[in-house]
């Protein structure tokens, strides 16, 4: 192979490589980026589209947690605009996991509007509270 | 003591600074000095806090807010690095100790060359004693002293984590000595086969602890977090595995250069990159920018600091790059289809890994400028990361055995049926318990394909049993870390389709089945450690032929007010019996049932055991006598 020949080669499986991981990156954002919502975001914009994962974020609020008779539970997310968001989760809460502390919830919504977490996510230590809730404004004290 | 340990550090930062002015001058031995003086006084300085945290002296506020006397002795100086301002002295300790091994070890015939390396590395030991001192001193006293301290975050009460930050810190600082070698080989002009030689050591002296620290810190998020898994794909996560993975590249692409004297521009641009990834690593994780599980406590101050010296830093290295790379020499001519080609696909496939990496945990930063709040999970990683990572483990075992400067390619059909019959193997029987899907049988034929492949290169170069022993170490390195690879790779893929979560209530007495076993609930009790108190269960696991008891605790550490969470595991050989307890729920009038996670992960130790190969590997080839010297 000539000199030149050698670079279009090159060149080829390099843009191959690079358009390939271009479309994909692409795709896999469009479809895996996970919509952050506050419970006064979803009554200003209505409810995410049922099924699509997202994450919903505030502060469980005081007296709403109820547990089921298996590993399963029940909270209300609050922020400060006084909606909420009723969430259903089976599983083992995080370690801070308290009524009145922040929590942000990956899940889905049904088609009713109610709100499945996966998983849950709660401060890591006292000083640190997921960083959407320092955005979101304190509603509790 | 404490502002002995202060002064100490400030003696350290002005002899970084002489080291810096005498290096970029070109005196190799003045610039040698200095930079192991202010090792030195680095050391003392560091000292001084470990002694502090050894005492528990209240009087110093780092020790106050991270410390208790009822910590652990062990803990207690582990807290040293636990914390930000302790952890940026460990930084500066590791940064200036590899200023003085470099000023020992660095033996290239080049004084010059050597000095301005030196240099280099003096500027960036100032410029991170400069943020250890002015933007998070650890030296602080408080007046009058608190009687007890607030404790360390337990979390971190944990012999994994205690050796994690510092392992972790070898390999991120270990960039820099490569950095510096790689900005005085441009300035020089000099980027060429000596310089590979010289700098391939220290390329893998940052590698094997930056392996091994990952790999702690992920165990230690698997049994400690409770939740079951080896990798979140969280920001605190993707900021160590860049670095890796760009130093990955870099090991690769400086043997090339190393053998043959090509790729020096992009060898000495991957040397420059490796240390600003993990510079960048340090500001995601300190600035809080982004929301990780990980995440402690954070300081957006802080974070500008950092942000500011790697733009300063990598900014200077890029355009010094971009000042001298036409102007280094390249090796002899070779095909697409030679060893050079197949190190340099490997380096594409790294980088554009890499930058998929890049792209997914910057990408909520993106968004948030456009004003939308969103975040980047595992999915996203899985459909890009993966199938680009498996191209380059698909083409390994092949291309490895190409030739410099152009391959013989008459067997490639031999391989394409191999890896072919290898699939259809793992699909078409499954096996042993584990139900397995196509894309999970291509990935654990990739892991066996690797291992075989890494046996067959080892055998193609040593043609009898009788000359393995004489194998050079670096062969030798080679070859575990790629079977290393394969192993975690089985590992990984067996743990995204093989595991099982189940999360259980159960009172005392009762069983559940969970993927073959039967789980039996003996009891709940109270216990009591020496800075914490727990709820205990006590569990019976059986199943045909085997019998195991696991104790998952819940604790509680009054002094920092937070309870975490103590897994129970049951290695059985083959899989991971894995329970950890969550809270007792008392229905009114009824009984407490206890609440569980239980998961059964499929041979998750190949994952870390694949891991410490790969830094083994690197290990042996870093201290392969030929990769010192001149070149013959």
């Amino acid at each position: 192979m000539r000199a030149r020949t050698k670079r279009l080669w090159g060149v080829g499986v390099v843009a191959a490589l690079l358009i390939g991981a271009v479309a994909l990156a692409s795709v896999a954002l469009r479809q895996h980026a996970d919509l952050f919502y506050t419970p006064g975001l979803i009554a200003e914009k209505g409810h995410p589209d049922a099924g699509k994962r997202v994450r919903v974020g505030g502060w469980v609020q005081t007296g709403s947690l109820e547990y089921g008779e298996a590993a399963d539970m029940a909270f209300l997310i609050e922020d400060n605009s006084g909606e909420t968001v009723a969430v259903s989760y089976t599983g083992i809460a995080p370690d801070l996991f308290r009524e009145g502390e922040g929590v942000v919830a990956t899940g889905r919504f049904d088609e009713a509007g109610n709100f499945t977490a996966e998983s849950i996510l709660a401060k890591h230590d006292e000083n640190y509270e997921p960083r959407e809730l320092k955005k979101a404004g304190q509603a509790s004290s | 003591m404490i502002e002995a340990g202060h002064f100490a550090a400030i003696l350290a930062l002005v002899f970084s600074a002489v080291q810096a002015f005498t290096g970029l001058r070109g005196n190799r031995g003045q610039s040698g000095l200095f930079a192991q003086l202010a090792f030195a006084a680095m050391v003392f300085a560091f000292f001084t806090l470990l002694w502090a945290f050894a005492r528990s002296d209240f009087s110093v506020q780092l020790v106050a807010a991270n410390s208790h006397t009822l910590k652990p002795f062990v803990y207690k100086l582990a807290g040293t690095w636990g914390n930000h301002e302790g952890s940026m002295a460990l930084w500066c300790v590791v940064g200036l100790g590899f200023g003085a091994a470099g000023a020992w070890l660095l033996k290239s015939d080049r004084p010059v060359f050597e000095a301005r390396a030196l240099g280099v590395q003096g500027i960036l030991s100032l410029s991170s004693l400069l943020y250890l001192l002015l933007a998070s001193s650890p030296f602080t006293r408080l007046d009058p002293a608190p009687l007890q301290g607030q404790g360390l975050n337990p979390l971190l009460q944990d012999p994994a984590l205690a050796i994690h930050p510092p392992m972790l810190y070898l390999g991120y600082v270990g960039y820099s000595f490569v950095f510096a070698l790689a900005a005085a080989g441009l300035i020089e002009k000099r980027v060429d086969r000596q310089w590979a030689k010289t700098a391939r050591p220290w390329a893998l002296a940052a590698f094997v602890p930056l392996s091994l620290g990952i790999a702690l810190g992920s165990y230690w998020a698997y049994y400690e977090l409770g939740w079951g898994g080896w990798w979140f794909w969280d920001p605190v996560e993707n900021a160590s595995l860049m670095p890796w993975l760009i130093g990955a590249a870099l090991m690769h692409s400086i043997i090339v250069t190393e053998k043959r004297g090509s790729f020096a521009a992009w060898t000495s641009l991957l040397a420059v990159l490796a240390f600003c990834f993990s510079l960048l690593g340090a500001f995601l994780v300190r600035s809080g920018v982004l929301t990780s599980v990980h995440a402690f406590a954070v300081d957006p101050l802080r974070g500008s600091f950092l942000l500011g010296g790697l733009l300063v830093l990598g900014g200077s290295a890029l355009l010094l790059f971009a000042l001298r790379a036409p102007k280094l020499k390249g090796g002899p001519d070779w095909l697409a289809t030679s060893r050079e080609g197949a190190l340099m696909g490997n380096n594409l496939i790294l980088t554009v890994a890499t930058a998929t990496v890049l792209l997914g945990t910057l990408f909520p930063l993106i968004a948030e400028a456009a004003g939308q709040t969103i975040s980047v999970g595992e999915p996203y990683f899985n459909l890009t990361f993966t199938p680009i990572m498996a191209l380059a483990l698909l083409a390994l075992p092949v291309v490895q055995a190409w030739a410099w400067g152009k391959a013989d390619l008459s067997s490639l059909w031999k391989w394409a049926g191999g890896f072919a019959g290898l699939v259809a193997l793992f699909w078409l029987a499954g096996i042993g318990p584990f139900d397995i899907p196509l894309m999970a049988g291509i990935g654990l034929a990739l892991g066996v394909w690797l291992i075989l492949g890494a046996g067959q290169e080892m055998w193609r170069r040593a043609k009898s049993l009788g000359r393995l022993p004489k194998m050079p170490l670096r062969v030798w390195g080679m070859t575990l870390a790629h079977a290393g690879l394969g192993l975690f790779v089985i590992g990984a893929v067996l743990q995204t389709s093989g595991r099982t979560q189940t999360t259980l209530a159960l009172e005392a007495g009762e069983s559940a089945n969970i993927a073959g076993w039967t789980v039996t609930l003996e009891d709940v009790r109270s216990i009591e450690g020496p800075n914490w108190y727990a709820d205990r269960a006590h569990l019976i696991a059986t199943k045909p032929g085997t019998k195991a008891e696991l104790n998952p605790q819940k604790r509680y550490y009054p002094a920092a007010r937070m309870p975490t969470t103590e897994t129970a595991i049951h290695k059985t050989g083959t899989a991971d019996l894995y329970v950890a307890l969550g809270d007792g729920r008392r229905a009114a009038g009824g009984p407490t049932r206890w609440t569980f996670e239980v998961f059964v992960n499929p041979l998750i130790d190949f994952i870390y055991v694949g891991v410490i190969l790969i830094g083994l590997g690197g290990a042996l080839a870093m201290f392969d006598r030929r990769g010192s010297g001149k070149v013959s």
